[in-house]
Protein backbone atom coordinates (compact mmCIF):
# COMPACT_ATOMS: atom_id res chain seq x y z
CA UNK A 1 0.00 0.00 0.00
CA UNK A 2 1.34 3.43 -0.88
CA UNK A 3 1.61 5.91 1.93
CA UNK A 4 -0.74 8.86 1.48
CA UNK A 5 0.77 12.25 0.68
CA UNK A 6 0.72 14.77 3.51
CA UNK A 7 -2.45 16.92 3.30
CA UNK A 8 -1.54 20.52 2.48
CA UNK A 9 -3.09 22.10 5.63
CA UNK A 10 -0.74 19.98 7.75
CA UNK A 11 2.41 20.97 5.92
CA UNK A 12 2.82 24.55 7.17
CA UNK A 13 2.25 23.88 10.89
CA UNK A 14 4.42 20.77 10.62
CA UNK A 15 7.22 22.80 9.07
CA UNK A 16 6.82 25.44 11.79
CA UNK A 17 7.03 22.74 14.43
CA UNK A 18 10.25 21.42 12.91
CA UNK A 19 11.75 24.90 12.80
CA UNK A 20 10.71 25.58 16.40
CA UNK A 21 12.21 22.36 17.70
CA UNK A 22 15.32 22.19 15.55
CA UNK A 23 16.50 25.81 15.39
CA UNK A 24 17.70 25.98 19.02
CA UNK A 25 19.68 22.86 18.26
CA UNK A 26 21.18 24.51 15.21
CA UNK A 27 21.99 27.48 17.44
CA UNK A 28 24.03 25.24 19.72
CA UNK A 29 25.92 23.84 16.75
CA UNK A 30 26.68 27.30 15.36
CA UNK A 31 28.03 28.48 18.73
CA UNK A 32 30.16 25.43 19.35
CA UNK A 33 33.83 26.43 19.63
CA UNK A 34 35.04 23.66 17.33
CA UNK A 35 38.69 24.64 17.63
CA UNK A 36 38.65 24.12 21.40
CA UNK A 37 36.54 21.00 21.24
CA UNK A 38 39.38 18.62 22.07
CA UNK A 39 40.60 20.59 25.09
CA UNK A 40 37.14 21.08 26.50
CA UNK A 41 36.13 17.48 25.98
CA UNK A 42 39.16 16.03 27.68
CA UNK A 43 38.79 18.36 30.65
CA UNK A 44 38.67 16.41 33.90
CA UNK A 45 35.22 15.44 34.98
CA UNK A 46 33.49 15.40 31.59
CA UNK A 47 33.76 11.63 31.11
CA UNK A 48 32.87 11.11 34.75
CA UNK A 49 29.74 13.24 34.52
CA UNK A 50 28.68 11.60 31.26
CA UNK A 51 29.14 8.11 32.68
CA UNK A 52 27.22 9.00 35.81
CA UNK A 53 24.41 10.46 33.71
CA UNK A 54 24.08 7.39 31.52
CA UNK A 55 24.24 4.94 34.43
CA UNK A 56 21.79 6.81 36.63
CA UNK A 57 19.30 7.48 33.81
CA UNK A 58 19.40 3.80 32.83
CA UNK A 59 18.89 2.64 36.42
CA UNK A 60 16.04 5.12 36.83
CA UNK A 61 14.44 3.73 33.66
CA UNK A 62 14.79 0.13 34.90
CA UNK A 63 13.16 1.02 38.22
CA UNK A 64 10.43 2.90 36.36
CA UNK A 65 9.69 -0.10 34.13
CA UNK A 66 9.62 -2.57 37.01
CA UNK A 67 7.30 -0.41 39.09
CA UNK A 68 5.57 1.66 36.42
CA UNK A 69 4.24 -1.08 34.11
CA UNK A 70 2.27 -2.73 36.93
CA UNK A 71 0.99 0.68 37.99
CA UNK A 72 -0.11 1.40 34.42
CA UNK A 73 -1.98 -1.93 34.39
CA UNK A 74 -3.77 -0.99 37.61
CA UNK A 75 -4.74 2.38 36.13
CA UNK A 76 -5.92 0.92 32.82
CA UNK A 77 -7.49 -2.39 33.78
CA UNK A 78 -8.30 -2.77 37.45
CA UNK A 79 -11.74 -1.96 38.76
CA UNK A 80 -10.36 -0.41 41.93
CA UNK A 81 -12.22 2.66 43.06
CA UNK A 82 -10.53 6.03 42.98
CA UNK A 83 -8.49 5.27 39.88
CA UNK A 84 -9.04 8.79 38.55
CA UNK A 85 -7.66 10.26 41.77
CA UNK A 86 -4.78 7.81 41.69
CA UNK A 87 -3.95 8.74 38.11
CA UNK A 88 -3.96 12.43 38.98
CA UNK A 89 -1.70 11.77 41.97
CA UNK A 90 0.90 9.75 40.09
CA UNK A 91 1.20 12.38 37.40
CA UNK A 92 1.86 15.14 39.94
CA UNK A 93 5.63 14.97 39.30
CA UNK A 94 4.88 16.04 35.72
CA UNK A 95 3.53 19.40 36.82
CA UNK A 96 5.58 19.89 39.97
CA UNK A 97 8.60 22.16 39.47
CA UNK A 98 11.49 19.70 39.82
CA UNK A 99 13.16 21.76 42.55
CA UNK A 100 10.00 21.42 44.61
CA UNK A 101 10.10 17.70 43.86
CA UNK A 102 13.62 17.65 45.29
CA UNK A 103 12.51 19.37 48.48
CA UNK A 104 9.58 16.94 48.75
CA UNK A 105 12.02 14.04 48.46
CA UNK A 106 14.04 15.56 51.33
CA UNK A 107 10.90 15.72 53.46
CA UNK A 108 10.35 12.00 52.98
CA UNK A 109 13.78 10.47 52.39
CA UNK A 110 16.12 13.11 53.82
CA UNK A 111 17.85 12.41 57.10
CA UNK A 112 15.20 14.56 58.81
CA UNK A 113 12.47 13.10 56.56
CA UNK A 114 9.54 10.91 57.58
CA UNK A 115 11.08 7.70 56.25
CA UNK A 116 14.69 8.85 56.07
CA UNK A 117 14.93 9.65 59.78
CA UNK A 118 13.82 6.14 60.64
CA UNK A 119 16.19 4.65 58.07
CA UNK A 120 19.11 6.63 59.45
CA UNK A 121 18.35 5.56 63.02
CA UNK A 122 17.83 1.90 62.15
CA UNK A 123 20.67 1.36 59.69
CA UNK A 124 22.85 4.45 59.72
CA UNK A 125 22.17 4.91 55.99
CA UNK A 126 21.39 8.39 54.70
CA UNK A 127 20.26 8.82 51.11
CA UNK A 128 20.83 12.48 50.17
CA UNK A 129 24.07 13.40 48.40
CA UNK A 130 24.63 9.86 47.07
CA UNK A 131 24.33 8.32 43.61
CA UNK A 132 21.27 6.48 44.93
CA UNK A 133 19.69 9.89 45.52
CA UNK A 134 20.38 10.79 41.88
CA UNK A 135 18.57 7.66 40.70
CA UNK A 136 15.66 8.32 43.09
CA UNK A 137 15.30 11.94 41.97
CA UNK A 138 15.39 10.94 38.29
CA UNK A 139 12.91 8.11 38.83
CA UNK A 140 10.54 10.44 40.65
CA UNK A 141 10.49 12.89 37.78
CA UNK A 142 10.63 10.43 34.88
CA UNK A 143 8.42 7.50 35.87
CA UNK A 144 5.11 9.27 35.14
CA UNK A 145 6.13 9.52 31.46
CA UNK A 146 6.40 5.75 31.30
CA UNK A 147 3.19 5.17 33.25
CA UNK A 148 1.17 7.44 30.98
CA UNK A 149 2.52 5.87 27.77
CA UNK A 150 1.97 2.32 28.95
CA UNK A 151 -1.49 3.11 30.26
CA UNK A 152 -2.39 4.58 26.86
CA UNK A 153 -1.06 1.46 25.11
CA UNK A 154 -3.05 -0.79 27.45
CA UNK A 155 -6.25 1.12 26.79
CA UNK A 156 -5.70 0.94 23.04
CA UNK A 157 -4.88 -2.80 23.12
CA UNK A 158 -7.70 -5.15 22.21
CA UNK A 159 -8.89 -6.77 25.45
CA UNK A 160 -10.49 -9.63 23.53
CA UNK A 161 -7.10 -11.35 23.20
CA UNK A 162 -6.89 -11.45 26.97
CA UNK A 163 -10.45 -12.77 27.18
CA UNK A 164 -9.57 -15.48 24.68
CA UNK A 165 -6.50 -16.45 26.71
CA UNK A 166 -8.63 -16.66 29.82
CA UNK A 167 -11.20 -18.81 27.99
CA UNK A 168 -8.40 -21.16 26.97
CA UNK A 169 -7.49 -21.66 30.60
CA UNK A 170 -4.61 -19.26 31.14
CA UNK A 171 -4.54 -17.74 34.61
CA UNK A 172 -4.36 -13.97 35.00
CA UNK A 173 -0.61 -13.82 35.56
CA UNK A 174 0.08 -15.98 32.51
CA UNK A 175 -2.29 -13.85 30.45
CA UNK A 176 -0.46 -10.73 31.53
CA UNK A 177 2.96 -12.20 30.73
CA UNK A 178 2.15 -14.01 27.51
CA UNK A 179 -0.59 -11.90 25.96
CA UNK A 180 -0.88 -8.41 27.44
CA UNK A 181 2.80 -7.57 27.73
CA UNK A 182 3.73 -8.56 24.12
CA UNK A 183 0.69 -6.65 22.93
CA UNK A 184 1.79 -3.40 24.59
CA UNK A 185 5.56 -3.91 24.10
CA UNK A 186 5.87 -0.98 21.67
CA UNK A 187 4.10 1.25 24.20
CA UNK A 188 6.45 0.09 26.96
CA UNK A 189 9.43 0.73 24.72
CA UNK A 190 8.23 4.21 23.77
CA UNK A 191 7.51 4.98 27.42
CA UNK A 192 10.93 3.72 28.49
CA UNK A 193 12.63 5.91 25.89
CA UNK A 194 10.70 8.98 27.06
CA UNK A 195 11.49 8.11 30.64
CA UNK A 196 15.20 7.64 29.91
CA UNK A 197 15.40 10.91 27.99
CA UNK A 198 13.68 12.81 30.80
CA UNK A 199 15.93 11.20 33.41
CA UNK A 200 19.04 12.04 31.38
CA UNK A 201 18.11 15.72 31.24
CA UNK A 202 16.96 15.92 34.87
CA UNK A 203 18.35 18.90 36.75
CA UNK A 204 16.18 20.49 39.45
CA UNK A 205 15.23 17.52 41.60
CA UNK A 206 18.72 16.07 41.27
CA UNK A 207 20.66 19.15 42.32
CA UNK A 208 18.27 19.68 45.21
CA UNK A 209 17.97 16.18 46.61
CA UNK A 210 21.30 14.67 45.53
CA UNK A 211 23.38 17.83 45.58
CA UNK A 212 26.32 18.34 43.28
CA UNK A 213 29.60 16.54 43.78
CA UNK A 214 31.87 15.44 40.93
CA UNK A 215 31.92 11.67 40.53
CA UNK A 216 29.10 11.01 42.97
CA UNK A 217 26.15 13.16 42.03
CA UNK A 218 27.30 15.60 39.33
CA UNK A 219 25.43 14.51 36.20
CA UNK A 220 25.86 16.23 32.84
CA UNK A 221 23.01 18.74 33.25
CA UNK A 222 24.55 19.86 36.55
CA UNK A 223 27.99 20.11 34.97
CA UNK A 224 26.49 22.16 32.12
CA UNK A 225 24.77 24.54 34.51
CA UNK A 226 27.91 25.15 36.55
CA UNK A 227 30.10 25.50 33.47
CA UNK A 228 27.68 28.20 32.32
CA UNK A 229 28.61 30.24 35.39
CA UNK A 230 32.25 30.42 34.42
CA UNK A 231 32.75 29.42 30.81
CA UNK A 232 29.73 29.49 28.46
CA UNK A 233 31.79 27.92 25.66
CA UNK A 234 32.48 24.86 27.80
CA UNK A 235 28.79 24.67 28.69
CA UNK A 236 27.88 24.54 25.00
CA UNK A 237 30.35 21.73 24.37
CA UNK A 238 29.02 19.75 27.33
CA UNK A 239 25.45 20.22 26.10
CA UNK A 240 26.48 19.02 22.69
CA UNK A 241 28.07 15.89 24.13
CA UNK A 242 24.92 15.07 26.06
CA UNK A 243 22.87 15.72 22.96
CA UNK A 244 24.97 13.57 20.63
CA UNK A 245 25.09 10.67 23.08
CA UNK A 246 21.35 10.74 23.76
CA UNK A 247 20.37 11.05 20.09
CA UNK A 248 22.76 8.24 19.12
CA UNK A 249 21.37 6.01 21.84
CA UNK A 250 17.79 6.68 20.82
CA UNK A 251 18.52 6.00 17.15
CA UNK A 252 20.23 2.72 18.00
CA UNK A 253 17.34 1.64 20.16
CA UNK A 254 14.83 2.68 17.55
CA UNK A 255 16.32 0.30 15.02
CA UNK A 256 16.31 -2.57 17.45
CA UNK A 257 13.15 -1.98 19.29
CA UNK A 258 10.80 0.71 18.22
CA UNK A 259 11.41 0.16 14.51
CA UNK A 260 9.96 -3.30 14.65
CA UNK A 261 7.22 -2.20 17.02
CA UNK A 262 6.22 0.69 14.82
CA UNK A 263 6.19 -1.46 11.68
CA UNK A 264 4.01 -4.12 13.30
CA UNK B 1 33.43 33.19 14.62
CA UNK B 2 33.59 32.72 18.32
CA UNK B 3 33.54 36.43 19.03
CA UNK B 4 30.60 37.00 16.76
CA UNK B 5 28.72 34.16 18.39
CA UNK B 6 29.20 35.70 21.80
CA UNK B 7 28.17 39.12 20.51
CA UNK B 8 24.95 37.70 19.13
CA UNK B 9 24.30 35.94 22.42
CA UNK B 10 24.78 39.19 24.32
CA UNK B 11 22.58 41.08 21.87
CA UNK B 12 19.78 38.55 22.31
CA UNK B 13 20.10 38.70 26.09
CA UNK B 14 20.04 42.47 26.03
CA UNK B 15 17.00 42.44 23.79
CA UNK B 16 15.20 40.37 26.39
CA UNK B 17 16.35 42.68 29.15
CA UNK B 18 15.39 45.73 27.16
CA UNK B 19 11.87 44.35 26.89
CA UNK B 20 11.71 44.15 30.70
CA UNK B 21 13.30 47.51 31.32
CA UNK B 22 11.40 49.52 28.73
CA UNK B 23 9.86 51.66 31.44
CA UNK B 24 13.34 52.46 32.70
CA UNK B 25 14.34 54.11 29.45
CA UNK B 26 11.32 56.35 29.44
CA UNK B 27 11.84 57.24 33.07
CA UNK B 28 15.47 58.09 32.55
CA UNK B 29 14.66 60.35 29.62
CA UNK B 30 11.89 62.04 31.55
CA UNK B 31 14.27 62.73 34.41
CA UNK B 32 16.66 64.47 32.07
CA UNK B 33 13.96 66.95 31.22
CA UNK B 34 12.67 67.59 34.72
CA UNK B 35 15.77 67.50 36.90
CA UNK B 36 16.38 71.17 36.13
CA UNK B 37 13.28 72.21 38.07
CA UNK B 38 14.10 71.56 41.70
CA UNK B 39 11.30 70.97 44.16
CA UNK B 40 10.77 69.12 47.44
CA UNK B 41 13.02 69.21 50.48
CA UNK B 42 16.22 67.98 48.89
CA UNK B 43 15.43 69.63 45.59
CA UNK B 44 15.48 66.33 43.71
CA UNK B 45 12.99 65.23 41.09
CA UNK B 46 12.62 62.95 38.12
CA UNK B 47 13.73 59.35 38.13
CA UNK B 48 16.84 57.89 39.69
CA UNK B 49 17.96 54.58 38.22
CA UNK B 50 20.21 52.41 40.40
CA UNK B 51 21.86 49.22 39.13
CA UNK B 52 22.75 47.15 42.18
CA UNK B 53 23.93 43.64 43.05
CA UNK B 54 21.09 41.31 44.00
CA UNK B 55 22.39 40.91 47.57
CA UNK B 56 21.64 44.61 48.16
CA UNK B 57 17.94 44.26 47.31
CA UNK B 58 16.49 44.72 50.80
CA UNK B 59 18.81 47.45 52.04
CA UNK B 60 18.77 49.54 48.87
CA UNK B 61 15.00 49.28 48.45
CA UNK B 62 14.67 50.72 51.97
CA UNK B 63 17.15 53.51 51.27
CA UNK B 64 15.40 54.29 48.00
CA UNK B 65 12.07 54.65 49.74
CA UNK B 66 13.68 56.95 52.27
CA UNK B 67 15.04 59.17 49.50
CA UNK B 68 11.61 59.25 47.86
CA UNK B 69 10.07 60.20 51.21
CA UNK B 70 12.43 63.16 51.48
CA UNK B 71 11.83 64.26 47.90
CA UNK B 72 8.26 63.50 46.82
CA UNK B 73 9.02 64.44 43.22
CA UNK B 74 11.71 61.81 42.97
CA UNK B 75 11.11 58.26 41.80
CA UNK B 76 13.83 55.73 42.54
CA UNK B 77 13.93 52.61 40.46
CA UNK B 78 16.25 49.66 40.86
CA UNK B 79 17.66 47.02 38.61
CA UNK B 80 18.81 44.22 40.93
CA UNK B 81 20.73 41.38 39.31
CA UNK B 82 24.06 39.60 39.41
CA UNK B 83 26.93 42.09 39.20
CA UNK B 84 28.31 40.60 36.00
CA UNK B 85 24.93 40.85 34.26
CA UNK B 86 24.63 44.49 35.37
CA UNK B 87 28.14 45.32 34.17
CA UNK B 88 27.31 43.79 30.77
CA UNK B 89 24.11 45.82 30.53
CA UNK B 90 25.96 49.04 31.38
CA UNK B 91 28.74 48.45 28.86
CA UNK B 92 26.05 47.75 26.26
CA UNK B 93 24.57 51.19 26.88
CA UNK B 94 21.82 50.71 29.45
CA UNK B 95 21.04 54.13 30.99
CA UNK B 96 21.64 54.32 34.74
CA UNK B 97 22.71 56.80 37.41
CA UNK B 98 24.42 54.61 40.00
CA UNK B 99 26.13 51.23 39.85
CA UNK B 100 26.76 49.20 43.02
CA UNK B 101 28.72 45.98 42.44
CA UNK B 102 29.17 42.99 44.72
CA UNK B 103 32.83 42.77 43.74
CA UNK B 104 35.61 44.98 42.42
CA UNK B 105 36.07 42.81 39.30
CA UNK B 106 32.74 43.74 37.79
CA UNK B 107 33.16 47.37 38.86
CA UNK B 108 36.43 47.36 36.92
CA UNK B 109 34.54 46.27 33.80
CA UNK B 110 32.49 49.45 34.04
CA UNK B 111 35.30 51.83 35.02
CA UNK B 112 37.62 50.40 32.34
CA UNK B 113 34.92 51.16 29.78
CA UNK B 114 35.09 54.79 30.87
CA UNK B 115 31.51 54.81 32.10
CA UNK B 116 32.14 55.91 35.69
CA UNK B 117 32.15 59.46 36.99
CA UNK B 118 35.25 59.47 39.20
CA UNK B 119 36.62 56.60 41.25
CA UNK B 120 34.38 53.99 42.88
CA UNK B 121 34.00 54.00 46.67
CA UNK B 122 33.96 50.78 48.66
CA UNK B 123 30.84 51.26 50.77
CA UNK B 124 30.47 47.90 52.48
CA UNK B 125 31.80 44.35 52.58
CA UNK B 126 30.52 40.84 52.94
CA UNK B 127 32.35 37.98 54.60
CA UNK B 128 31.73 34.26 54.71
CA UNK B 129 30.05 32.70 57.70
CA UNK B 130 29.26 29.14 58.67
CA UNK B 131 25.51 28.57 58.50
CA UNK B 132 24.16 25.83 60.75
CA UNK B 133 20.59 24.69 61.49
CA UNK B 134 18.99 26.39 64.49
CA UNK B 135 20.51 25.01 67.69
CA UNK B 136 23.64 23.82 65.87
CA UNK B 137 22.85 20.11 66.37
CA UNK B 138 26.26 18.92 65.14
CA UNK B 139 28.14 21.28 67.46
CA UNK B 140 30.09 23.05 64.72
CA UNK B 141 32.71 25.39 66.14
CA UNK B 142 34.83 26.55 63.24
CA UNK B 143 36.20 26.06 59.77
CA UNK B 144 38.14 22.93 60.78
CA UNK B 145 34.84 21.06 61.11
CA UNK B 146 34.56 21.17 57.30
CA UNK B 147 37.30 18.55 57.19
CA UNK B 148 35.25 16.04 59.17
CA UNK B 149 34.11 13.03 57.22
CA UNK B 150 31.22 12.18 59.55
CA UNK B 151 29.33 15.42 58.92
CA UNK B 152 27.04 16.38 56.05
CA UNK B 153 28.54 19.58 54.65
CA UNK B 154 27.74 21.97 51.82
CA UNK B 155 29.91 24.57 50.14
CA UNK B 156 29.28 26.57 46.97
CA UNK B 157 30.66 25.16 43.73
CA UNK B 158 34.04 26.67 42.77
CA UNK B 159 32.43 28.06 39.59
CA UNK B 160 30.31 30.57 41.54
CA UNK B 161 31.64 33.53 43.60
CA UNK B 162 30.83 32.16 47.06
CA UNK B 163 32.61 28.92 46.11
CA UNK B 164 35.71 30.80 44.97
CA UNK B 165 35.73 32.68 48.27
CA UNK B 166 35.34 29.38 50.13
CA UNK B 167 38.41 27.97 48.38
CA UNK B 168 40.37 31.02 49.54
CA UNK B 169 39.46 30.66 53.20
CA UNK B 170 40.11 26.92 53.22
CA UNK B 171 43.52 27.50 51.67
CA UNK B 172 44.28 30.21 54.22
CA UNK B 173 43.17 27.99 57.09
CA UNK B 174 44.98 24.93 55.80
CA UNK B 175 41.77 22.92 55.96
CA UNK B 176 41.03 20.30 53.32
CA UNK B 177 37.26 20.44 53.06
CA UNK B 178 35.22 17.26 52.65
CA UNK B 179 31.89 18.61 51.42
CA UNK B 180 29.06 16.27 50.45
CA UNK B 181 27.79 18.72 47.89
CA UNK B 182 28.96 21.77 45.95
CA UNK B 183 25.90 23.92 45.62
CA UNK B 184 25.03 25.97 42.56
CA UNK B 185 24.36 29.08 44.64
CA UNK B 186 24.09 30.37 48.18
CA UNK B 187 20.32 30.00 48.24
CA UNK B 188 20.51 26.26 47.47
CA UNK B 189 23.11 25.76 50.20
CA UNK B 190 20.91 27.59 52.72
CA UNK B 191 17.85 25.52 51.82
CA UNK B 192 19.73 22.39 52.82
CA UNK B 193 20.69 23.98 56.13
CA UNK B 194 17.09 25.08 56.75
CA UNK B 195 15.86 21.53 56.09
CA UNK B 196 18.50 20.16 58.46
CA UNK B 197 19.92 17.99 55.67
CA UNK B 198 23.43 19.33 56.11
CA UNK B 199 25.18 20.09 59.40
CA UNK B 200 26.83 23.20 58.05
CA UNK B 201 27.25 25.27 54.90
CA UNK B 202 29.65 28.06 54.03
CA UNK B 203 27.72 31.14 52.87
CA UNK B 204 27.83 34.92 53.17
CA UNK B 205 26.97 36.61 56.46
CA UNK B 206 24.15 38.56 54.80
CA UNK B 207 22.57 35.32 53.62
CA UNK B 208 22.55 34.02 57.18
CA UNK B 209 20.81 37.20 58.36
CA UNK B 210 18.27 37.02 55.55
CA UNK B 211 17.46 33.37 56.29
CA UNK B 212 15.91 34.25 59.66
CA UNK B 213 15.51 31.99 62.68
CA UNK B 214 15.93 28.60 60.99
CA UNK B 215 19.63 29.28 60.47
CA UNK B 216 22.40 30.39 62.82
CA UNK B 217 25.67 31.96 61.71
CA UNK B 218 29.10 31.25 63.11
CA UNK B 219 31.83 33.77 62.32
CA UNK B 220 35.38 32.50 61.95
CA UNK B 221 38.68 34.37 61.81
CA UNK B 222 39.83 32.99 58.45
CA UNK B 223 36.92 34.81 56.78
CA UNK B 224 39.21 37.87 56.77
CA UNK B 225 41.17 36.23 53.95
CA UNK B 226 38.26 36.47 51.55
CA UNK B 227 36.55 39.77 52.28
CA UNK B 228 34.24 40.70 49.45
CA UNK B 229 34.30 44.47 48.94
CA UNK B 230 31.28 46.25 47.46
CA UNK B 231 32.16 49.35 45.41
CA UNK B 232 29.68 51.87 44.09
CA UNK B 233 30.01 54.76 41.68
CA UNK B 234 27.92 57.39 39.93
CA UNK B 235 27.95 57.02 36.17
CA UNK B 236 29.37 59.57 33.78
CA UNK B 237 26.27 59.60 31.60
CA UNK B 238 23.89 59.68 34.56
CA UNK B 239 20.60 61.25 33.41
CA UNK B 240 19.94 62.40 36.99
CA UNK B 241 23.36 63.25 38.42
CA UNK B 242 22.07 65.21 41.44
CA UNK B 243 19.88 62.37 42.64
CA UNK B 244 22.72 59.91 41.95
CA UNK B 245 25.03 61.83 44.26
CA UNK B 246 22.30 62.08 46.90
CA UNK B 247 21.82 58.32 46.82
CA UNK B 248 25.55 57.64 47.12
CA UNK B 249 25.74 60.10 50.05
CA UNK B 250 22.85 58.34 51.74
CA UNK B 251 24.51 54.92 51.35
CA UNK B 252 27.76 56.27 52.83
CA UNK B 253 26.00 58.13 55.68
CA UNK B 254 25.72 56.67 59.19
CA UNK B 255 22.12 55.84 58.43
CA UNK B 256 22.98 53.91 55.30
CA UNK B 257 25.83 52.10 57.00
CA UNK B 258 23.55 51.09 59.89
CA UNK B 259 21.00 49.67 57.48
CA UNK B 260 23.75 47.65 55.79
CA UNK B 261 25.04 46.37 59.13
CA UNK B 262 21.55 45.34 60.18
CA UNK B 263 21.41 43.19 57.06
CA UNK B 264 24.67 41.43 57.94
CA UNK B 265 27.05 43.57 55.90
CA UNK B 266 29.93 45.20 57.67
CA UNK B 267 31.87 48.40 57.39
CA UNK B 268 34.50 48.39 54.66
Amino acid sequence: MRRPRTPAPLLVPAALAVAFLVLPLAGLLVRTPWSQLGTLLTAPGVGQALRLSLVSATLATLVSVVLGVPLAWVLARSRARGRAVLRALVTVPLVLPPVVGGVALFLVLGRQGIVGRWLAEATGITIPFTTTAVVIAETFVAMPFLVISVEGALRAADARYEDAAATLGADRWTTFRRVTLPLVAPGVAAGAVLCWARALGEFGATITFAGNFPGTTQTMPLAVYLALQRDPQAAIVLSLVLLVVSVATLLLLRDRWLGRGAAA
Amino acid sequence: MRGRGTAVLVAVALGALGACGGGGDDGAQASGGTSASPSGDGGLSGTLTVFAAASLTDVFTGLGEQLEGDDPDLTVQFNFAGSSALATQLTQGAPADVFASANPTQMAVVTDAGLADGDPTVFTANVLQIAVPAGNPAGITGLADFGREDLALAVCAPEVPCGAAAEDVFAAAGVTPLPDTQEEDVRAALTKVELGEVDAALVYATDVTAAGDAVEGIAFPEAEDAVNDYPLVTLAEAPNADAAQAFVDLVLSDEGQQALEAAGFRSP
